[in-house]
């Protein structure tokens, strides 16, 4: 993709609706640097109060698992049930546990 | 092991029956990826070249208090088509081509943008019907099959449903007010019932790409069903301040649904060919708007590469 006339790359952007909340993904932007990047996203995305934290990252630093291996990447979780409480056999009437 | 296209066909379509979403890496067919790009742009065009009709406004607007609120929505218009535009560019197509298509033609947007705004009142007109039929049609596409577009209606149809409001409020206002502030709420909504009407495109049975759209579940709902869901929203918001839809024939069922007349779909047509009252100039305006931000984009560019 060319980025000549094409209003700048690709940015991703992420906002935490409250403090102590996760930030969560919102959305994608075209800016031309970090600094034009985070004023477009904060005109975007918290025009109504819906940030408190506000994150700006490249679309190409992000690394992802492409949907055709996404089975064999996380398939070493499947077979490992014992990481859930549910696998423990606990005697009937225990409390607080 | 490579799987063959029948095999992720099936798997494609077992997906959209079970409400999973599609992702813009997942395997999808090249016939729903075009009908993406194509209904997403149209979407995203129709919510920038809005801006336009509007803009026509501010600088008219009566109070202060107004004139804040048109800037705000049409803010929002343009806010909307750039989650549009980021939505439709995760198929695959860039930013710029979207925008060449528009100007060359190819691409489409809402035929109601290229009727003209006469006076105030066809800024409550606006809000109150264009918005209320956009409102109708995007809350059924929140749950569109294609996972960036779905999102995008979700958060464009949360702050959207302020702009029908001060819409409404302004009708509300004139209906109320002056014998001839009444007749112009009443001849705003005489102009644009029927373009709001044919916003939801042709009767179902005349929908080019409406059948392969339902099974896609990129549109969830037929024209026709959302079309009807809109009228009988309408009238009686427009009974309730005292004005009436022009159409003679609208007949109030035993069901409680309204019976309108027959839309004239040579006018529709004539506009969707470019015959409109204002295509030419929404189209030149975008153009001369998008050149003379060129410089801008330009200096950005060499700042930041510097």
């Amino acid at each position: 993709m060319k980025t000549k006339d094409n209003q700048g790359p690709l940015w991703e952007v992420f906002t935490q609706k409250k403090q102590g909340q996760p930030f969560r993904h919102s959305g994608s932007i075209h800016a031309y640097d970090k600094n034009l990047a985070i004023e477009a996203a904060r005109d975007l995305f918290t025009r109504r109060n819906e940030g408190t934290g506000l994150w700006v990252v490249k679309s190409e630093h992000i690394i992802d698992v492409q949907p055709e291996d996404a089975e064999s990447f996380f398939e070493p979780a499947n077979d490992k049930i014992y990481r859930h409480p549910t696998f423990y056999e606990i005697p009937d009437g225990v409390k607080n546990m | 092991m490579k799987k063959n296209t029948e095999q992720l066909e099936r798997e494609f379509q077992e997906k959209i029956d079970n409400e999973v979403k599609i992702e813009p890496k997942d395997w999808m067919p090249d016939a729903y990826r075009k009908n993406l790009i194509r209904q997403i742009s149209q979407h995203a065009h129709s919510e920038v070249i809005g801006m336009q009709p509007e803009g026509n406004w501010i600088t008219r607007a009566p109070s202060l208090r107004a004139k804040k609120i048109l800037l705000a929505k049409i803010q929002d218009e343009g806010g909307h088509g750039l989650y549009l535009y980021s939505a439709a560019e995760t198929l695959g197509v860039s930013r710029d081509t979207f925008l060449q298509w528009l100007h060359e033609g190819k691409a489409k947007y809402s035929s109601i943008f290229n009727y003209p705004t006469l006076n105030w009142a066809d800024m409550g007109a606006i809000g109150w019907l264009v918005d209320g039929a956009a409102i109708v049609n995007q809350v059924s596409l929140q749950k569109t099959s294609y996972g960036p577009y779905s999102r995008a209606m979700v958060r464009i149809c949360k702050e959207e449903s302020f702009h029908q409001r001060q819409g409404y409020e302004i009708m509300t206002k004139m209906a109320r007010g002056t014998k001839e502030q009444k007749q112009m709420a009443q001849d705003a909504l005489n102009r644009f019932w029927w373009p709001a009407l044919m916003m939801f495109g042709p009767h179902d049975s005349d929908s080019a790409h409406s059948s392969q759209s339902l099974k896609w579940k990129i549109k969830r709902e037929s024209n026709d069903t959302l079309r009807q869901r809109f009228i009988d929203k309408t009238i009686p918001q427009a009974e309730l301040i005292g004005l009436t839809v022009p159409d003679p024939d609208l007949e109030l069922q035993p069901n409680g649904s309204y019976k309108t007349g027959e839309i004239n779909w040579d006018e529709f047509w004539n506009v969707v060919k470019g015959n409109g009252p204002c295509n030419k100039q929404r189209l030149a305006h975008h153009k001369k708007a998008h050149d003379e931000g060129r410089w801008v984009r330009e200096a950005c560019l060499a700042f930041a590469e510097n």
